[in-house]
C-alpha cells in the first residue's frame, strides 16, 4: 500500500472517525469532552472543526443518557458514535446496553436496526487506579445482539472502527490506553477489517499463543525471547471478540498443540476460560497439554505503580507459562 | 388537530379500544392462555388517548411495562397485539417480545419495556434524530411516578433541555410505584416540581380528563416544535387493576375506598358525560361503539389463538441484522 504512513493508535481513531463522517451523512459523534476539548486522549481533535457541531456533540457526563440517546437515534435512522471515555464508566449505563441496546432487535422480532458504535477505553499501566484501569471486556461479550472488537494496532483500529461504523448492529470498540502512542502503518483510504476474523500475527509451531488488544505485543515480545530457546511461538490476534474465530483458534492449536491464552484482564470469568472451553470441545484430541491462561490476579487494579507493575500480565509471565506449559523450564 | 367533534370522538375510541382490550386481555390471562405478566392499563386511558390523538406514525414514543394501552392508542391491532401476548408467531414481535416489549417501528411505538425508567434517554434519542434529521416531530416518553426517581429520567431530562429536543415527558403518576404508595418512595407530591430542576415547564393535568390531557399536550408539543424543548406533563391518574392481572379490590397496600373514589371519575365514563353534554355522543351510540370494538376485540382474540406458534428454528434469528 503505497499511500500507508505512519500514524498513532490514538490518530488512527480521528482518522477512522472522520472517514466515517464523511462516508455516512447520518453518522454523528456523541461523548463527554468529544467535541471542544476532541476528547480527553485526543480521540476526536480536528473533528469539530471539519464537521461542525450538528456532527459531533459534547454530552453532559451522563453515561446512561448518552448509550440511552444512541439507541434512540439508531433505532429511528441515524448512525451514532457514542464515546464512553473510559469502560470502567459501564456500570453508569450497564441498563442501556445490555437490556436495551442488545436486546432491542431480537424483543421487537427484528423490526428494530441499531448501528451504534461505542468507541471505549480499557487497560491499566498508567496509574489510574482501580476505576479507570479495567478490562471489563468480557461484560459485553456475554450479551447476545452485541458485538466486541479490540484493536491491537493503529491500522486495526482504523480498519475495525471503519467496519464497526458499517455494521447494522451495536459494536463496541475497546481500546487501549496504553497503546495511545504505538505507531503504525495506515493507508490514507478507507478501509475495512471485518468483525469476527483473527489474524496471525507471527506463525510458529511450538506453542500458540491467543490473545487481543495489547497484550499482542508482549505476546510478540515473549516470542522474540522464547525464540532464543529455540521455541517458536504462533501469535494469533483475535482482534474480534464477539463473535470470536473459534475457527482460526482451532486451526492453530491443531498445528502446535500447545495453547496460552492471554489478556489483561482478570483470569477468573475471563474470556480465557471461555476460550479454553472453545478449544477443548473442538480440539480436544490435538492437545498434548492442558490449557494454560495468563490473565491478571483477582485483585482490583492497584494504584502503586510498583504494585500496578505486578498486576498486569506480560511479556516475562507469557514466556514463564510457555516454558512451563512445554516442560522445557 | 382541533377539539372538534372529530377529534373527541377520535379520543374516545382511542380509549373504549384501550379499555375492552385490557378487560379481555385480562380475562384470558385469567384463563391460563396467556402466559406471562400482564400490566394493564386500565383507568389510565384518557391518558394515551389525549396524547396519542395528536401523533402520527413519524411521532416517536417509549412506554412502559404497562405499554399496551400506548400501542393501542397509537395505532395498534388487536390481531397482532393478542397473538404477541399469546406468544405466537404472527405477534407484533413475532412471540420474541411479549406483553412487556410489545412494539412497532411503523407505528413510532420504540416498545413497551420492563425497565422501569428506561424509555426516557431512548426518546431522547429518537427527538436527537428528530431534530437532526429537521423533521417537524416530536418523541413522547411515558414513565411513571416510581420511574420519577430512576436516575435515567434525569439524565435524559437534562439532556433534552441542554439541546431543546422535541420531546414531551409524560408522567403517568398513578399513585403507586409497583406496590409502594407514592408518599413512601418520594417526598413531593407533585412530579412535575422536577421539571424546574431541568429548565423546563412541569405540568400537572388531570390525567382522568382526556380533554385536559389533549389540550396540555397540543401546548407542549407547540413549543417543542417551535424548537424550545422539551416539558414535562404530570398527569395525575389512577389504575383500577393491581400493578400485575386484573384484581383491583382488597389489596393490602391501597384501600377499596380509594379505588372507589378514583373509579367514580372514570376517565371513560366522565368523559362519555360531558360528550352527552356537548350533544356530540348520545348513550346510544357509546353503547355501539363499545359494542363494536368488543367485537374487534373478539376477533382479535380468534386470531391469535388460530395463529401458529413460532418455530423452534426461528429461536436465534433477529439476535444480530
Amino acid at each position: 500500500m503505497a499511500e500507508a504512513r505512519e500514524l498513532t493508535y490514538i490518530g488512527a481513531v480521528a482518522e477512522a472517525t472522520k472517514t466515517v463522517l464523511q462516508e455516512q451523512d447520518n453518522a454523528f459523534v456523541a461523548g463527554e469532552d468529544v467535541a471542544g476539548a476532541g476528547g480527553v486522549f485526543g480521540s476526536y481533535r480536528g473533528i469539530l472543526e471539519e464537521f461542525g457541531d450538528r456532527r459531533i456533540v459534547d454530552t453532559p457526563i451522563s453515561e446512561e443518557g448518552i448509550i440511552g440517546l444512541g439507541v434512540g437515534a439508531a433505532a429511528t435512522g441515524l448512525r451514532p458514535i457514542v464515546d464512553i471515555m473510559f469502560m470502567d464508566f459501564m456500570g453508569e449505563c450497564m441498563d442501556e446496553i445490555a437490556n436495551q441496546m442488545a436486546k432491542m432487535r431480537y424483543m421487537f422480532g427484528g423490526s428494530a436496526k441499531l448501528p451504534i458504535t461505542i468507541i471505549t477505553m480499557s487497560g491499566g499501566g498508567i496509574n489510574m487506579a482501580a476505576q479507570h484501569s479495567q478490562s471489563l471486556e468480557a461484560w459485553i461479550c456475554h450479551l447476545p445482539g452485541l458485538k466486541v472488537v479490540a484493536p491491537s494496532t493503529p491500522y486495526d483500529v482504523k480498519g475495525l472502527i471503519i467496519s464497526a461504523a458499517r455494521d447494522d448492529n451495536p459494536v463496541f470498540v475497546v481500546l487501549n490506553k496504553l497503546s495511545l502512542r504505538n505507531r503504525g502503518d495506515v493507508p490514507e483510504a478507507s478501509y475495512e477489517i471485518p468483525v469476527g476474523e483473527a489474524k496471525v500475527v507471527r506463525e510458529g509451531g511450538d506453542v500458540t499463543i491467543v490473545t487481543y488488544s495489547r497484550m499482542v505485543g508482549e505476546a510478540i515480545a515473549a516470542a522474540d525471547k522464547l525464540a532464543e530457546s529455540g521455541i517458536d511461538a504462533e501469535i494469533l490476534d483475535l482482534r474480534s471478540l464477539q463473535p470470536m474465530d473459534t475457527a482460526a483458534i482451532v486451526a492453530s492449536v491443531k498445528k502446535t498443540q500447545h495453547v496460552v491464552v492471554v489478556h489483561e484482564a482478570v483470569r477468573f470469568g475471563g474470556l480465557g476460560g471461555e476460550i479454553a472451553a472453545q478449544i477443548q470441545e473442538e480440539a480436544f484430541d490435538y492437545l498434548d497439554a492442558p490449557i494454560a491462561r495468563v490473565g491478571a490476579p483477582f485483585s482490583p487494579v492497584p494504584f502503586s505503580p510498583v504494585l500496578e507493575q505486578a498486576y498486569i500480565p506480560n511479556a516475562e509471565r507469557i514466556v514463564e507459562e510457555v516454558t512451563k506449559l512445554l516442560g522445557v523450564a | 388537530m382541533d377539539l372538534n367533534n372529530e377529534t373527541l370522538l377520535d379520543i374516545h375510541l382511542r380509549m373504549v379500544r384501550i379499555r375492552t382490550f385490557e378487560t379481555e386481555a385480562g380475562k384470558m390471562a385469567e384463563a391460563g392462555k396467556i402466559p406471562g405478566a400482564l400490566h394493564l392499563y386500565v383507568g389510565q386511558e384518557a391518558v394515551a388517548g389525549g396524547i396519542m390523538a395528536h401523533l402520527s406514525n413519524d411521532d416517536w414514543i417509549t412506554s412502559t411495562h404497562r405499554g399496551h394501552g400506548h400501542l393501542i392508542a397509537k395505532g395498534g391491532e388487536f390481531g397482532k397485539m393478542f397473538a404477541e401476548l399469546y406468544g405466537r408467531a404472527t405477534g407484533y414481535c413475532k412471540g420474541k417480545g411479549g406483553s412487556m416489549h410489545i412494539s412497532n417501528m411503523q407505528l413510532g411505538m420504540l416498545g413497551a419495556n420492563g425497565i422501569v425508567g428506561a424509555g426516557p434517554p431512548i426518546a431522547v434519542g429518537a427527538a436527537f434524530s428528530i431534530k437532526y434529521r429537521n423533521a417537524p416531530n416530536v418523541a413522547v416518553t411515558f414513565f411513571g411516578d416510581g420511574a420519577s426517581n430512576e436516575g435515567s429520567f434525569h439524565e435524559a431530562a437534562n439532556m433534552a433541555a441542554l439541546y431543546k429536543l422535541p420531546v414531551l415527558f409524560v408522567c403517568e403518576n398513578n399513585g403507586y410505584g409497583e406496590y409502594t404508595a407514592q408518599a413512601n418512595h418520594q417526598a413531593i407530591v407533585d412530579v412535575a416540581d422536577r421539571a424546574a430542576g431541568y429548565g423546563m415547564p412541569g405540568v400537572v393535568v388531570d390525567g382522568m380528563d382526556a380533554i385536559a390531557v389533549y389540550e396540555a399536550t397540543a401546548a407542549a408539543i407547540e413549543r417543542a416544535k417551535e424548537g424550545l424543548g422539551p416539558s414535562l406533563l404530570e398527569c395525575k391518574t389512577y389504575r383500577f387493576f393491581d400493578h400485575v392481572g386484573v384484581r383491583g379490590m382488597g389489596l393490602s397496600y391501597r384501600t377499596d375506598d380509594e379505588l372507589a373514589e378514583w373509579q367514580k371519575r372514570d376517565p371513560i365514563l366522565i368523559f362519555e358525560v360531558r360528550l352527552a353534554e356537548l350533544g356530540v355522543l348520545s348513550e346510544a351510540q357509546a353503547k355501539e361503539i363499545h359494542e363494536k370494538v368488543l367485537a374487534d376485540v373478539k376477533e382479535g382474540i380468534e386470531f391469535a389463538e388460530a395463529s401458529p406458534m413460532p418455530n423452534p428454528d426461528s429461536l436465534l434469528e433477529d439476535v444480530y441484522a
